[in-house]
This record gives structure tokens, sequence and C-alpha cells, in this order.
């Protein structure tokens, strides 16, 4: 009998899940509804079996979000021992903060950086759980599966504890909190080989089907419902496409796709060679963006 | 360069499928600034594929910013993530980063080449079953090479390789390899690897990464990529004890009582005994309960809640373990230690101790002996500081479950965490249990505190005076005392200078001897107080640990710290004793205020601004203080 390498993440996730709920006094899962999210889940609901999850999930909703995507939330919300807490920045809803109307560095930090530190302090959660990946991006790289935060959800990079062993440091201060990564060690290719080998459901819009977009500079963006502006010589067009990653629709990149089951869309990451965040508007400005963020409480 | 062209082919959906069973290899790649580290890194995953475009596409930009190789790529600047890190050229902290073969997945920690930042790598190493450790073939074993390969033993990573890297630049001569191979064979062979290899390597041009290289026909190991490929992960021992740190206790409903954990060494099945470790009490194995299936048998690495047939008082903390070949339960052991922290470690200061599922307060009663990680000789040591590793007696408030960290690396670990900042200021890898801790028991005696107090007619308390010297404590508690002593209590002054002259007179004024002597100091007022008495102590005592240690060793009988708080000037300018002006010329060192510092207290019972005050005032302001006190 031996323990594949599959096993060994998901034996290392459930153990940092079980660490939170030991440790912890107040702690949330974040649901962004994406693959990641739905590994997060499932992975959860194994670690406390046949217990229900002692946390709830919060998803910090920027009312942009793929319709897909919202009625899978509900779904999910209404399986038994699941607790959803949905927020919305409601004062920058009001000031008609879209994606349209401001910048995506503005929009971002409004209504995903804002709203979350808004939710984090509403409720008074201790240890927020996230599905951050280390092979997502440079900064994430080097971000400690327990990581601390400061009074304003902020990170400081270079004052990282060292983390030895699974022996975790969750002591904090009372005004500090702790983000932490159970899929840490994981890929995206993991990920899917996991979604496939456990059967977990995931939203639609990552297997590729015929759906509205407008090719916008350069960029294929699906026309998810009519608030979205056409711009000059704009014009909707019927597309097979996918998604690699979920956001919200106006700031996600589409890609042309055939790929209709995971074995297919793997097949595709593998060949296309492109990293997952390429599809995210909002990382491309410039290398070290994400630090940036993260130094301002991003999750 | 042989990187040009992809080098392997990509992945069709079948091996997708088959890879799921491939088997997991951590590795850490250590060694001097500059020896290529992150550069052979880059290089592994440029050479298996797994540097996306976009992500070339910003290396591109980068290289032509930050980089030092010209036009081509700097493969270095793809790990060094953080911000500061690529301004500074340099590698802070540990980055993980991920490739698979078609034989095995890897999760590589880049860790950094300063010293400054051994505890990074340190990281890295607690959980890798394979280090590589870098030279340049320019330079031979630096301090840096014997300093990293020193720690990664220290942390039992199974296996080593040399890489000697950038052979390129000495004409790929074999003469300089085998010598190089030679010095780190004799330094490593008695550090307790498992295997040692040594390979010849051009992280920039890829030479010896992917397949071996024609520059090297001497050459006839295998390639850095097949040896990892091939390294032995460590096979599961399943002959070792069983393991089971009790991490969680599971309760969902009346019925089910189910301790969940990741087995942490050997196997069970259901109907084998097990012990609760901390009470030894003993039952069996009714399920082994997780969400897919009840299993038979469950081994090392999984994650799993097990039922027992009894009903045992088992909490998170303790271990599930087997009958025959049980771990340590003790409170005192000893450890090899590395310090992290840019604050000393001192012995008698009170830490939090961490192990994987349990938590106490404890302290380091000795300091064996430091270990010079260069030569692994032994050094008399006082305190530790940064990135230094000695071996220390430890103590713990209440037993441990553990074994010896080089029977088992997750139930023979813990971290010591700073009580007042949280930080992880050092790690341990326990050695083995003092046996004196098991044949000293605490004697329970018929006359108790309370016994004694009541005949006094009065309620213990510690008094306990902090502040600058010459700030007026020993005056006010010496007024209190005589104050107490008409109104017929029974007192005792434990003084500062008085105390020096006995019980401590073998402590000097460090840091380290300041923490001993509140230590002394805190026991002696405690048995005091349990001898019924009213117990003055006035002592600078300037740190908030060692004040907080005192309230916590006193416990269930009142401790009352008043703060007397005279300014520095006005200290200095009282001078009683003639002190300030000696330590201002230099004559004294390690004075508090001056060279040795002053932590004011956060939160006193009493805080006394002694200007325009007299010691009456004051000390009848205590008095009232403590007769205010209920009972």
């Amino acid at each position: 009998m031996s323990v594949n390498y599959l096993e060994k993440l998901e034996a290392e996730a459930i153990h940092i899940f079980r660490e939170v709920a030991a440790t912890s006094k107040n702690p949330v899962m974040l649901y962004s509804v994406g693959k990641d999210s739905s590994v997060m889940l499932h992975v959860a609901r194994k670690a406390f079996y046949p217990a229900p999850l002692p946390f709830p999930l919060l998803h910090i909703d920027t009312g942009w979000k793929f319709r897909d995507m919202i009625e899978f939330r509900n779904k999910i919300a209404q399986e038994p021992g699941t607790k959803l807490l949905i927020h919305v920045n409601e004062g920058a809803q009001a000031k008609n903060i879209t994606p349209f109307s401001h910048d995506s560095t503005t929009y971002t930090y409004v209504m995903k950086t804002q709203s979350l530190r808004q939710a984090l302090d509403k409720y008074g959660f201790d240890v927020a759980l996230g599905g951050g990946r280390r092979d997502e991006e440079k900064s994430r790289a080097k971000e400690r599966i327990f990581s601390v935060r400061n009074h304003q959800h902020a990170w400081d990079p270079k004052n990282q504890r060292p983390e030895m062993w699974k022996t975790y440091n969750t002591r904090i201060g009372q005004t500090e909190s702790i983000r932490a990564f159970p899929l840490s060690n994981w890929t995206e290719l993991d990920v899917w080989r996991y979604i496939r080998k456990e059967d977990i459901p995931v939203v639609p819009l990552y297997f590729a089907a015929i759906r509205p977009v407008v090719n916008r500079d350069g960029v294929l963006i699906m026309v998810d419902d009519d608030r979205m502006p056409l711009e000059n010589g704009e014009r909707v067009e019927e597309k097979k496409i996918r998604f690699r990653s979920l956001g919200c629709y106006p700031l996600t990149a589409a890609m042309e796709s055939a790929a209709s089951t995971i074995e297919e869309v793997v097949l595709e990451m593998l060949s296309s060679r492109t990293s997952e965040r390429e599809g995210r508007l909002i990382d491309v400005d410039e290398t070290g963006s994400m630090e940036r963020k993260k130094r301002q409480g991003y999750f | 360069m042989q990187s040009d062209m992809p080098s392997r082919p990509i992945a069709p959906a079948q091996r997708f499928r088959d890879q799921e069973n491939n088997s997991l290899l951590r590795l850490l790649t250590c060694g001097s600034v500059d020896d290529g580290k992150s550069t052979l890194i880059g290089r592994l995953l440029f050479d298996t594929q797994l540097i996306f475009h976009d992500h070339l596409a910003a290396l591109r930009r980068d290289s032509a910013k930050h980089g030092t190789t010209g036009d081509e790529f700097d493969f270095a600047l793809l790990l060094d993530g953080l911000e500061a890190e690529r301004e500074q050229g340099i590698t802070i902290d540990v980055a993980y980063r991920f490739f698979s073969t078609e034989k095995r997945r890897f999760i590589v920690a880049d860790t950094p080449g300063h010293e400054e930042y051994t505890r990074n790598m340190a990281t890295g190493a607690s959980t890798a079953d394979l280090a590589i450790v870098l030279l340049d073939s320019r330079k031979g074993l630096l301090p840096q090479t014997r300093r990293h390969s020193y720690i990664v033993s220290l942390l039992k990573v199974p296996h080593i390789v040399l890489a000697v890297n950038k052979m390129d630049l000495v004409s790929f001569d074999e003469k300089i390899f085998s010598e190089v191979t030679a010095e780190f064979q004799r330094f490593t062979s008695d550090l307790g690897f498992s295997s040692i290899c040594s390979i010849p390597l051009s992280a920039r041009f890829g030479d010896n990464i992917i397949h071996t290289s024609s520059n090297t026909p001497w050459y006839h190991g295998p390639s850095l990529l097949e040896h990892l490929e091939s390294a032995p992960v460590k096979s599961l021992d399943i002959t070792r004890p069983f393991r089971l740190p009790v991490q969680l206790v599971s309760r969902p409903t009346p019925e089910f009582r189910g301790y969940s954990g990741e087995v942490a060494g050997g196997s069970i099945a259901v109907g084998q005994p097990v012990v609760a470790a901390k009470s030894g009490r003993a039952s069996k194995v009714k399920e082994i309960c997780t969400y897919d299936a009840s299993l038979s048998e469950a081994v090392e690495g999984q994650a799993v809640t097990l039922l027992l047939e009894d009903e045992l008082d088992l909490s998170r903390g303790d271990m599930l373990v087997a009958p025959q070949g049980r771990p340590y339960v003790s409170d005192q052991f000893q450890a090899h230690i590395i310090w992290f922290d840019s604050d000393p470690m001192l012995p008698g200061r009170s830490y939090i101790l961490k192990t994987e599922n349990d938590t106490v307060d404890a302290t380091i009663t000795a300091l064996r002996y430091q270990i010079d990680v260069n030569t692994q000789a032994h050094v008399a040591s006082s305190i530790l500081r940064m990135n230094d590793v000695a071996v220390c007696n430890v103590a713990s408030q209440t037993p441990l479950v553990f074994d010896s960290y080089q029977d088992n690396r997750l139930t023979g670990n813990f971290i010591l965490i700073d009580r007042l900042t949280n930080r992880t200021v050092g790690a341990g890898m326990i050695n083995f249990a003092l046996r004196r801790a098991e044949n000293i028991h605490w004697q329970a005696l018929d006359v108790n505190s309370q016994a004694r107090a009541s005949l006094l007619h009065q309620r213990p308390a510690v008094i306990w005076f902090t502040g600058l010297s010459g700030s007026g404590k020993s005056t006010i508690a010496n007024v209190l005392e005589k104050l107490l002593h008409a109104r017929g209590r029974h007192t005792y002054l434990l003084d500062g200078d008085n105390v020096r002259h006995g019980l401590c007179r073998d402590l000097g004024f460090t840091d380290e001897d300041r923490v001993e002597n509140i230590r002394r100091v805190a026991e002696v007022a405690k048995l005091m107080a349990d001898a019924g008495l009213i117990v003055l102590v006035a002592f600078i005592s300037p740190f908030v640990a060692e004040r907080r240690m005192a309230r916590e060793l006193i416990g269930n009988c009142d401790f009352v710290e008043v703060f007397v708080d005279t300014p520095f000037e006005e200290c200095a300018r009282r001078d009683p004793k003639g002190l300030y002006a000696k330590a201002k010329a230099g004559l004294l060192q390690n004075f508090t205020g001056i060279d040795s510092t002053y932590e004011v207290p956060d939160n006193p019972d009493l805080h006394f601004l002694t200007v325009d005050k007299t010691p009456e005032e004051l000390a009848l302001s205590i008095e009232e203080f403590l007769e205010r006190r209920s009972g």
C-alpha cells in the first residue's frame, strides 16, 4: 500500500483544514465559485466528515460575476451542512463603480480588496481559508501556508515567519488575522486531475460551448448580460469558447476552444503553454502587481 | 544550448491519467550566493517545459531591465518573485516551484544563499527528501556550502547532491570536479546521509541537467534530472511503530467520537490495539473512517479519523500509538535548536513550544553547547543569536508526547514562539527525554498554603516593584514593609542588591543573567507566599517576558505589579549609589537605561509617577490597595 502524489497533496490540505478548525476562534472559507473553490469545498468536507463544515463559506460578490457562476453558487448553498455568506461592497455599488466605468485597478481594489476587508471586519473572522496556489504567480510562490495579515489585512512579504514541517504557528495578535492556503502546493494540472478523479462538479463555463462574445482590443469578452455597452464597430459574435479561470465577466478573457471534457481541457492547456492568469485582465498591467495587491489586502 | 528545442514530448491525455499514480519528491536547492540556484531551477522548469509563454514574455522584459545575462534569459528573475528581491538581485525567501516528468511530481524549495536568511533555508529543508547543494566550480567549497550541508543533515534530509555548477567557466575540467567532490565526501561522510552524489553542471547552458553532456565525457553518472527521478523517496516503512497525533476530536453526534489526524508513522488496521500515549490507557480500533469509505487499514501519510472500542480521555495534543514501541512522554528533553530571531534566545525565558499538535509553555533550562556549523566543533555559549545552532535542555510545563527526531521527523520536531510578538523564533529537533523528569514527582503536603495563611490571619501576596535603578523601588518597599509590620502583617522584602550578595552571587548583568536572576527570585517569592507571607520584591526586572513569567509562576496567589516610574534624568540626578556616574564614564557595562534596555510595563496594577511624591504617600496607597482586596 502506498500513497501517491495526489493523495499526498489531499492529505496535506486536509491537515491544514483541520489545523485551522482546531486553533482558530472564528474561521471562514473564501468561496469564489471557481474550480479551486470546488476543490477546496470537496477537501474540506473530507477533512471533517461525518461532521458538517465547522465554518461558513464567504463569497465576495461584485455584481458582475457570470450568471452561470451565480446559478452554480446558489445550488451549492442549498447542499446540506453548507452555510454561505455573500458580501457586496454596497457603498461602491451605490456609487456605480463598474468594470466599464472605472479602470480595472480601481474596480478590483474597491469591489474585491476593499469588499473582502469589509466582510472580514464585519464578521470578525480570524482565519480565512483560500484556494490560492503557489504556481499561480511569482509572489504567491513565496507565501507561507499560514500567512499573517496585520490589522489592515496587509501582507508583509519581508517579515514572514519561518514555516517548518507541518508544525504551523497559528498564533496571532488581537488585531491580526491569518490567510491559510490548503492548496499551496497544488498546480493547475493537479486541480484538474483531482476534479476528474473525484468527479467534482465545476461551473460549465470551463468547458467549450457556443457563447456570445465581442472582440475587444484582441481579447474575447463574453456578453453575459445587457449591461455590457458595445463600442463603435463592435459586434456580438457566436463563438465556441471556454474559460481557463473565472472572475467578473467583463474582465475575464475567453479562449476559442473545442475542449468540452476535462481530458480535452488539460490536453489543450498542456499544448497551449500559457499560464492561467493570462485570461485575468487585472494582472497584466505589470510584474509585481499581485504582490502589491496582496500588500493592500487582496486575497 | 540544448534547450531551444523542447526536449520532452508533451504528455497526452492518457499520460495525464497515468501520472495520477506518480510519486512525489520534495527537494530543496541551497548553496552560497551567486552559485546559480535560481538559474538551475529556472533551467529545470524551462527544459521540462513548464514555463508558460506569458511568463516568458514577462521574463524577456525583466531580463532587459534587471538581468545580468545580456540578451539571454536570466532564469533567476523567473524565481525571485518579490519586488525587493528583483531590485536587490538576491533571493530573500523560499520560493516553491513545481514540475513533473513522466515519472515523478516534484516540489522544489528554492532557498536563499545569504547567511542572514538561513531560517528560510531551514524552512525549505524541513520537508525535503533531497537537497541539491550548489557550488561554483571556480570557488570550491565555501563556508556557506558547509553550513547548508550541515543544516540539511541536521534536519535529516536523507539524500544530498552536490551540484558542481559553472563547469563551463573552468573548461569542464575533470580535475577540478574530482577534487571538490573528494573534499565534499570527506566533509559529509559522517553527517548521516543515506546517499551522497556529485554532478558536474552548467545550469546556464544546460549541461548534465536533463541529459548527460558531451562536454563531460569523463563523467559516467546520471544527469541531474535522471538522479532526481530515481532517488528513492523515503519508502513507506510500515514496520515503524504506529503514530497518530490527534489533531481534532470529532463529535458530530453523541454516539460518534472520532480522533482525526494524519498517520505520522507505521500503519494501523481495524481490530488492532492502540494506546493513548499521555494516559497509557489502551483500546482497540473499531473503525477507520474517511469520507470515501471505511478503511480496513491506514498507513503513514493518510489523513483519517479513528474510532475506538472504548471511551478514552483523549484530546488534541495527545497521540494514539502502538502498544509495543511507545513514544516518550516527558516534560524534559534534550534537543538541537536552530535560532531564527533577531532577539537572542535566553535560557530561563519562557517561550511557547508547539509540536505538530500540542502547545505548551517551555523554557530552555540549559544551553549545553553551541555548534560551530562550519567545523561542527562544540563551543561554550550562554545565549543563542540568529542562525546559531545549539544543543539544549528543554523543560515544558506539562508533559509532551514525542519521538527522537532521528526516528521520526514528524513526531520529533517543535517550534518555539515568542509570547509577546507570536513570531516563530526557533525550531527544535528532539534527541531524547531526560530521565530526571520521570524520577522527581511533586510531593503532596497536608499543610497547604491556605492553612498556613489562615494561621497568620492574612492573605498572602507578592508585590513586585519594577523600575530603573535609583527610581525609588527599595525606598518605597522599605516604607511599605514598616507600615505592614506595624499592622501585624508577616512580610519579607527581597531586595535586588541584597539577593545578589547571596542566592544570585554567581550572576552578572548580561541579558541572560538578568533572566535567570528574575527566575530565581520569582521562585523564592513563590515559596514565601506559599508559606503565607506578604512578599515585597524590589528588582529592576527590565524585561516584560520575565515579569510575566513571575506573575504566571506565582499563579493563584495575588500578584501586584508596581511600576515605579521615575524619569531616567531624575534617576541619574539622584544616583544614590553613584552607579549612573560610573556607567556614563564607561566603567560599568550592561547598565539599565544606558546600554541595557528597560521595557516599560504595558498594564501594571499600580503605576507611580514618583516626581513630587513622597515614599510614604506611595507606600500608603499600596497598603490601601492591599486592604481593598476582598476576603
